[in-house]
């Protein structure tokens, strides 16, 4: 166990390597010039040079590079061209919302998801089954970005049940995390159907009922807890994905969080913070594959980890 | 053609291929389907403040700020968003099954590194390295059916590497290969045909992914630019307005749900006509 542990961490490790050496390879491609932009139009090219000297822009790539990753065990992810501040205090400042948001809409996302899935399977090929299936559906087929914008439409214009936007109290969270719950409940639904549906047909679940359970009791005793395993993995995964529903759902919604700031920052072409939000967001998805890896075996024991 | 069969059995796929064929057909024949030049601003086509029109007689589906014909700019943005949508598709599916393939067959360093780039390419955040590599190049239509291809192609490699791996390892395979069957008739007289049902069902989700993706840059405004239109960009620029004029986000919305929802429907009803031990997309 402990060797596949190792293995999993440094594995991790490796990979986030590779993700700062192409996110930053990426970026030193970039046709726009950010010392040219810095200095603005009328600067002489004595100035130009002078800030790209001072930026490090003049080094080789590999020199610019392990300058980055020397910083990075520090902490410190550089300085933005734009907002004379660190990349690291900019997106410091824009976590904690962003984390609020993120776990407010995976615990919707479950919610919906699961609630949904078990009701689904309980009533497979019902009306309601079909209902569902299809609602889930639809969730998977949106884009954030127009679900984002009839949601503020419907329930903050019309409606008024919620604030357009804005920061700093509950009722402010609740619409686009239910955004971002309600359309990513769909993969989860349709997992926790099929994977109820699976443990539903096994011998041990007849023997359950047939010693006189409750329906209820057999549901929620026998049948969930072996069905959700499969589910638990899938959080890790999906924070993948979440990253991206990030973007789009903080611009939409004004939502001071890190998607936002990457947003602006693409505007502004603004290098340290773009390279910086996207290693920031590969160390969540990493860490969450990492966990994903490490929770497998604990939840299932079927599962052998020497053979991975 | 007996899967063909089934599968326009069940209503919901027989109404998406519809709306599918619908919508290439409207695309294609855009010139002659619209009503309007698409980029005509029509002085009438604003209210007295200026404002957009609603849907009327004249405008179907109303104006949109500049005065244009929102109708006619979501048939040639239909266009715009099913040839990036195709392209950018095909162009995955190609990489995909092509580092897929190599990797599972070829096996050894070369397979190794082709899946640790796969594994790497993972750990992006798909959308954020998408609005990034659009940002980075001027957007034109080809560089963002190439971008939506580069973040999409890895899924289907690591599905079609696991395949390939399991179908190397059955004992036709073997057989041939103990028969003295060169490796590359292996690959492209065995191997090749049996992945084809993963490669169709795989094609056919992401052409829904690819749509999603075109409309998500082009709203954030680093995809297709205006004066082009693409279902995306046609709810960017008009975002702002979007309280007071609902149907310019309203139509084209409806649009790209409804054709990324079409492809998913018959790509599952594909695989589970195909595949019958394939449940739910994981």
């Amino acid at each position: 166990m402990f060797a596949f542990i190792a293995r999993r961490v440094v594995y991790s490790i490796l990979i986030l390597l590779g993700v700062t050496l192409i996110t930053y390879l990426l970026l030193f491609m970039l046709p726009a010039d950010p010392a040219r932009q810095i200095a603005g139009r009328s600067a002489t090219p004595e100035i130009v040079a002078n800030i790209r000297h001072q930026l490090g822009l003049d080094l080789p790539f590999y020199q610019q590079y392990f300058q980055y990753l020397k910083g990075l065990l520090h902490g410190d992810l550089g300085r933005s061209f734009i907002q004379r501040s660190q990349v690291s205090e900019l997106i410091g400042a824009r976590l904690v919302p962003s984390l609020q948001l993120m776990g407010l809409g995976i615990a919707f996302e479950l919610l919906i998801g699961i609630g949904l899935g078990i009701v689904a399977a309980l009533k497979r090929d019902s009306f309601i089954d079909r209902l569902l299936m299809a609602f889930s559906f639809v969730g998977v087929s949106s884009p954030q970005f127009i679900a984002a914008m009839l949601f503020l439409y419907f329930f903050a214009v019309r409606l008024d049940w919620f604030p357009m936007g804005g920061y700093g109290e509950f009722r402010h969270i609740l619409l686009p995390a239910l955004t971002l719950g309600i359309l990513g409940s769909g993969w989860y639904s349709r997992m926790v159907r099929s994977s109820m549906i699976e443990v539903l047909h096994q011998d041990f679940i007849r023997t359950a009922r047939a010693k006189g359970l409750s329906r209820m009791r057999v549901v929620f005793r026998h049948v969930l807890p072996n069905a959700i395993v499969p589910v638990i993995p899938m959080v890790g995964i999906d924070i993948g994905i979440f990253m991206g529903g990030l973007v789009v759902v903080e611009s939409v919604f004004g939502w001071p969080g890190i998607g936002q700031l990457a947003w602006q920052a693409i505007q502004q072409v603004d290098i340290p913070v773009i390279v910086g939000v996207t290693t920031v967001s590969a160390v969540a998805i990493v860490l969450g594959n990492l966990l994903a890896d490490l929770v497998i075996p604990l939840v299932d024991p079927r599962i052998d980890v020497k053979k991975h | 053609m007996s899967t063909l069969k089934t599968l326009l059995r069940r209503p919901s796929v027989a109404i998406s291929l519809l709306f599918i064929v619908a919508v290439v057909l409207l695309a294609i024949f855009a010139p002659w389907a619209a009503p309007f030049d698409p980029s005509e601003q029509f002085i009438e086509g604003l209210s007295l403040e200026g404002a957009p029109l609603p849907p009327d007689a004249t405008y179907r589906m109303g104006t949109d700020l500049l005065g244009r014909d929102l109708l006619s700019r979501l048939l040639y943005g239909a266009r715009t968003s099913l040839f990036i949508g195709l392209l950018a598709n095909g162009i995955a599916v190609l990489i995909g099954t092509l580092v897929g393939l190599t990797a599972g067959f070829v096996r050894g360093w070369l397979g190794s590194v082709l899946m640790r780039f796969t594994d790497l390419m993972m750990a992006f955040p798909a959308l954020l390295l998408a609005i990034a590599l659009a940002a980075i190049f001027q957007p034109s239509v080809w560089i963002v059916a190439l971008v939506i291809a580069m973040v999409n192609w890895v899924q289907i490699a690591r599905v079609i590497y696991s395949e390939t791996v399991a179908l190397a390892a059955r004992d036709f395979v073997e057989v041939e290969r103990t028969l003295g069957a060169s490796r590359l008739r292996i690959l492209f007289s065995h191997l090749l045909p049996h992945l084809l049902p993963t490669i169709l069902v795989w094609a056919t989700l992401g052409i829904s992914t690819t749509v999603l993706l075109e409309a998500t840059l082009s709203f954030l405004g680093v995809g297709v630019q205006p004066p082009t239109p693409s279902w995306g960009n046609i709810i960017f620029e008009s975002q702002t307005y979007f309280t007071s004029a609902p149907w310019l986000v309203l139509f084209p919305g409806a649009a790209i749900v409804a054709l990324s929802l079409a492809f998913n429907l018959v790509g599952d009803a594909l695989r589970d006509a195909l595949d019958p031990t394939l449940k739910g997309r994981s």
